[in-house]
């Protein structure tokens, strides 16, 4: 049987973050929460969306980013979870995996979404960060603490 | 020896132990949300709200509470909930502070409510709180030392009116538990029901939904009534359930939800309780509306031995006598 040759699309990294295994058509929101745009690059960020998958409950597809020369913080990284729960982050030094670890979401969230309700006093100008409760982990789903309400669309609501 | 939840010693033989498990449930709590407590709780204070009952009319007199001050701020017009609280406060002894006029406050100026309330929580040991945001009172509980009782917070919560709706209920039904309840109206928009149905679930009610689509019932809500086992009746015939209906919880529907008169006169008309429409129900099936009514339930209706409606905004009253007396650390009723 012939072997299928394996396809590398894009290099590897020497210094940097790997963020594997996003939920297929995330990548460009998980830029938004890496504050990228046309400004701020200084260093090579590759993007590769709806590559083949085995994980289970993919779907069979994901989508893969890498950033050079940045290692994300925690709070970066409870923000992906809010949008691709089966993400890895493997951190890079010299062209090897220094740390690898999954995206955790934490039973209760503060300050990384909005309430999407227009109408909830944590939208108005008060001294409060906007706080959820995790319903579910995947797919991500969160109830207000404040006003209630379920979360309608979290990537729409990042903050 | 016991301890009560403020910290003070008291001895079994003083105070029945039915009163010690209250004093410890409810001392310096806050009422947000109907979905903060358990059936357990829900029934602590119906019983309460019974004792209650003859203080509330009149009956017999009582300065248990004497000394406390009830500050009650209410951003929004309201009628029934602030002079209910009034009149709660006043047949318990406490003193009641409030304001008028909103736009004569630092609010008008910019204050933040955070701030009213850390400023009013220094008047007074409880605070009654009506806003127009959802998610206030729990703004207002996070800011405040004291308790507060929310009276209501936008599209929110409404937990006061939905304990004097299961009072209401259980005064004329004995019990909750498998009841027959029809809910007619707005439901997607009216806070009332959406607290109630929360209530209800928990109590076994099989729950029937009536509205046009329009103004039917949340998904989020419905599902939230399905996780405690309540598989609920939507429909937006309202003639079908009337027959085996035990209580027919009626709501305004509210003229500006419809950008077409013509619409809105249709639907309105659909859901108008008279004598007619309950030609065909029990004899003791009850009639409920949160109230105020427009022109859902005819006049006609109100001397049969169904309308209830007015009873229910009595019950207003020893409900949230209760709860203050609860959370107040009232003893001796």
């Amino acid at each position: 049987m012939m072997e299928t040759p394996r396809e590398i699309k894009v290099s590897p990294i020497r210094n940097g973050t790997v963020i594997d295994h996003i939920t297929a058509g995330q990548a460009l929101n998980v830029l938004k929460i890496l504050g990228v745009n046309e400004y701020n690059v200084d260093s090579t960020i590759s993007v590769v969306m709806r590559v083949s998958s085995k994980k289970e409950g993919t779907g069979g597809w994901k989508d893969v980013v890498k950033v050079e020369d940045r290692e994300l913080d925690t709070k970066t990284v409870d923000k992906i979870a809010l949008i691709a729960p089966n993400a890895t982050i493997a951190i890079i030094r010299d062209y090897f995996v220094a740390e690898k670890k999954k995206v955790n979401l934490a039973p209760t969230i503060s300050g990384l979404v909005r309430c999407s309700n227009p109408n909830c006093i944590t939208n108005r100008n008060e001294p409060v960060e906007p706080e959820f409760d995790v319903v579910s982990k995947d797919p991500p789903t969160l109830r207000c603490k404040y006003c209630d309400r379920m979360l309608s669309n979290i990537s729409d609501n990042l903050i | 020896m016991c301890i009560c939840a403020h910290g003070e010693e008291v001895s079994k033989d003083v105070k029945s132990s039915a009163q010690i498990r209250i004093c410890m449930s409810f001392y310096d709590k806050d009422i947000v949300s109907i979905r903060d407590f358990g059936r357990k709780q829900i029934e602590e204070i119906l019983e309460v709200s019974e004792r209650m009952v003859p203080y509330a009319m009149g009956e017999k007199r009582t300065k248990v509470l004497e000394g406390r001050i009830l500050g009650n701020l209410f951003f929004e017009p309201s009628t029934r909930t602030r002079l209910s609280f009034e009149s709660a406060a006043h047949r318990l002894g406490v003193d009641v502070i409030d304001v008028s006029e909103m736009s004569a406050t630092s609010i008008s100026k910019g204050e933040t409510l955070a701030d009213t309330i850390r400023m009013v929580d220094a008047y007074c040991d409880l605070i009654v709180l009506r806003h127009p945001h959802e998610g206030a009172a729990r703004l207002a509980a996070k800011f405040s030392e004291n308790p507060v009782i929310n009276a209501g917070d936008g599209a929110g919560s409404h937990p006061t009116q939905t304990l004097l709706d299961l009072f209401t209920i259980k005064r004329a039904k004995k019990n909750i538990d498998g009841l027959n309840i029809v809910l007619v109206g707005d439901l997607k928009y009216g806070r009332t029901v959406h607290s109630l149905i929360d209530a209800l679930s928990i109590f076994g009610a099989k729950l029937t939904f009536v509205a046009p689509k329009t103004l039917q019932m949340p998904e989020d809500n419905v599902k939230h009534v399905k996780k405690s086992g309540i598989n609920p009746i939507l429909t937006d015939r309202l003639e079908d359930v009337i027959p085996s209906a035990d209580v027919l919880y009626v709501t305004r529907i509210q003229r500006e939800r419809f950008p077409d008169p013509s619409e809105y006169n249709k639907v309105a008309g659909m859901y108008r309780i008279n004598n007619e429409m309950l030609r065909e129900a029990k004899s003791d099936m009850i009639v409920m509306h949160p109230l105020p009514r427009v022109d859902e339930i005819a006049p006609e209706v109100d001397s049969t031995p169904h309308a209830k409606y007015f009873e229910q905004a009595f019950n207003g009253i020893p409900v949230r006598m209760a709860l203050l007396y609860m959370i107040l650390g009232g003893e001796g009723l």
